[in-house]
């Protein structure tokens, strides 16, 4: 009695009550279907942000002003601002070797407008430098220049969500806009980053900082200040060297009470990596549940098929079915069960994962695919072994006198 | 020439101490090759249980029982089964077909647990089918066939394995005259071929058909007589 028979008996096993074999595969294909979908969309939703956080720059670090750790800066007297010093300070070569450049900025709220066109964005003060960390590259036109910020030049780059907003299909290069009642000569447009999913990049204006802060905002703190570490692989030693220079410049005594605060954009995507990592792994252990569930439902219908089958597994002893053949026909029928399962459940995940799935994209991890296919089919072994090896063990002659 | 079945002092008990029920008080029985014996014997009388015993589905509690020479008493599970399914062809009172399943199938059954190739199956089991008369049934499920059909089905099923010893246990008990008088012709034609058959029943014009009849009686045998020499 070769494979190919065994399964054939046990194929006609399944085919012998279909409505209860469809309804235990159904239990197999939500449990594998389960297992796939959710880890997709943990997977899917961990990369969205993860691209959103690269697509700031994984080699910066953002200076802030101002104090956001616990007790807040009620305690304090001294509250120094950000100031253009401190950022020409952070690129000193000598005392910070691992920082490129920095920029320091400044943003304000404007109203603008272009031939009575009027649209309210957010215009950034800063120096060039600012374009390279921030991954902004130019689709027109020119950026202003060092020289641009020295004289207070009114030269700005606009965002594509402005340029659509304002020009629409017009050429917006070498036209004048008006913001806060000032005019502006846009000399340049970037190219469109997307969103980031939480906010529209493409929706600023940038201007050189001696003219953000002579016309709109007025000479306070900075912002931000934006470090721009010399490698992605440079950033903690960058970010040391930033504390030590604010921590002199600003006469800091107490580390727990600074009046600004450093953001280390790769350590923000560890973070949220590791929050991801642990998000899917819960979602997919919930899954895996209700594969575990489909298992033991494997065990109860055969349970319930051999005892409904005694008669048939006595005939069969008595006619010389040894107990490995009967073992092989109840394991057989409980596998194509699990097997069955989890191929629907890999082709409904296939299907289902091409939607989105709670405003997130879900990418299908290879290994989720073959792991819930793989135990889905050691789940009818595993969870078919029982009842078979009941059947097995059966004698022949109460098997027979069974009714 | 070694008997095909050999029994000497089988006794059968159940349950312990007050309560145990002693089935066969010893019974001595050798049926030679070709023969045809009738067991017969009223309700309670053990011949169920010594069908068991013959048919290797149940072991004596004392004696020995030596089939076509195997000495059943030492063998295990599996060395049953394999007795089972080379020695000896069920017949059973209630058919024991296996329902949704072609009455080929059925038939093919004992050469496929023997190991026998599919095209081989097929032939031996069509032409077993084709033996009983009934090879235009061959892709019927047992619940399209007659109780005397599926009888038939059964005895081609016993047959094609071509066993020493058919074990037939009331056959003809659940079939209208007709149908019992075509399962007897059958199995004088068996007999004719030269087929050792023993068959369990309490109906005496059944039991004419055979050669020899004994007759058990509390666990022993009773009455031994000789319709034919």
């Amino acid at each position: 009695m070769n494979l190919l028979e065994t399964l054939q008996i046990g194929l006609r096993g399944v085919g012998a009550n279909k409505l209860r074999s469809a309804l235990t595969v159904l239990g197999i294909l939500i449990g594998v279907a389960a297992v796939i979908v959710l880890v997709a969309v943990g997977n899917g939703s961990s990369q969205a942000v993860t691209s959103s956080i690269e697509q700031l720059g994984t080699n910066t670090l953002t200076v802030r002003h101002g104090t956001f750790g616990p007790g807040g800066d009620g305690g304090r007297t001294q509250f120094k601002d950000l100031t253009v010093d401190d950022a020409i300070a952070l690129a000193d070569d000598v005392l910070a070797p691992d920082v490129q450049s920095a920029s320091p900025v400044v943003s304000a709220q404007a109203a603008c407008t272009y031939e009575g066109t009027s649209y309210s964005t957010s215009i950034t003060g800063t120096w060039p430098s600012y374009f390279e960390p921030s991954n902004l590259t130019l689709a027109s036109g020119t950026s202003f220049t060092n020289d641009d910020v020295t004289s207070s030049r009114r030269s700005v780059v606009l965002g594509q969500t402005v340029v659509d907003e304002l020009f629409g299909s017009v050429d917006p290069v070498g036209r004048e806009i008006t913001c806060a009642g000032t005019p502006f000569t846009v000399v340049g447009t970037l190219e469109e980053k997307g969103s980031s999913g939480f906010q529209d990049s493409d929706d600023v204006i940038i201007a050189p900082l001696t003219t953000v802060q002579g016309h709109l905002t007025g000479y306070r703190s900075l912002d931000t200040i934006l470090v721009q570490a010399v490698s992605g692989s440079a950033v903690d030693a960058a970010e040391s060297e930033v504390y030590s220079i604010l921590d002199d410049r600003h006469g800091t005594t107490d580390t727990s009470s600074r009046d600004y605060q450093v953001l280390n954009q790769a350590s923000l995507l560890s973070t949220v990596e590791d929050t991801n990592q642990v998000f899917t792994v819960l979602l997919g252990a919930v899954a895996a549940i209700s594969l575990l569930v489909g298992g033991i439902g494997i065990t109860n219908i055969m349970l319930v098929t051999v005892t409904e089958r005694t008669r048939e597994i006595g005939i069969r002893k008595a006619i010389g079915a040894s107990k490995s053949a009967i073992l092989g026909q109840f394991l057989v029928e409980a596998t194509v069960l699990s097997i069955i399962g989890g191929v629907a459940g890999v082709a409904v995940a296939l299907v289902v994962t091409q939607f989105e799935i709670a405003g997130v994209a879900p990418v299908i991890m290879p290994v989720s695919v073959i792991g819930a296919f793989a135990v889905s089919v050691a789940l009818g072994l595993f969870f078919g072994s029982y009842p078979a090896n009941r059947a097995a063990s059966l004698r022949p002659i109460e098997a027979l006198r069974h009714e | 020439m070694t008997p095909v079945i050999a029994l000497s002092g089988i006794t059968k008990s159940y349950g312990f101490a007050e309560t145990t029920v002693h089935a066969l008080r010893g019974v001595d029985l050798v049926v030679d090759r070709g023969d045809y014996l009738a067991i017969m014997g009223a309700s309670g009388s053990g011949k169920s249980t010594l069908m068991n015993i013959i048919g290797a589905l149940d072991g004596a509690t004392t004696g020995h029982y030596e089939l076509d020479g195997i000495n059943i008493d030492s063998l295990d599970e599996s060395a049953l089964s394999i007795v089972r399914n080379r020695k000896i062809g069920f017949i059973f009172q209630s058919f024991n077909l296996i329902p949704r399943t072609t009455a080929l199938a059925n038939v093919e059954l004992p050469l496929l647990y023997r190991g026998v190739g599919r095209r081989e199956r097929r032939e031996r089991a069509a032409a077993a089918l084709a033996s009983v008369g009934l090879s235009d049934r061959a892709s019927h499920q047992p619940n399209e066939l007659s109780g005397g059909q599926q009888q038939r089905v059964a005895v081609a099923r016993a047959l094609v394995a071509e066993p020493s010893l058919l074990l037939a246990d009331e056959p003809t008990g659940n079939l209208d005259s007709q149908a019992t008088s075509d399962v007897l012709d059958l199995m004088d034609a068996m007999h004719d071929e030269g087929r050792t058959i023993v068959m369990i029943t309490h109906e005496d014009d059944v039991a004419a058909r055979a050669d020899r009849v004994i007759t058990l009686v509390d666990g022993m045998i009773a009455a031994e007589r000789r319709n034919r020499p």
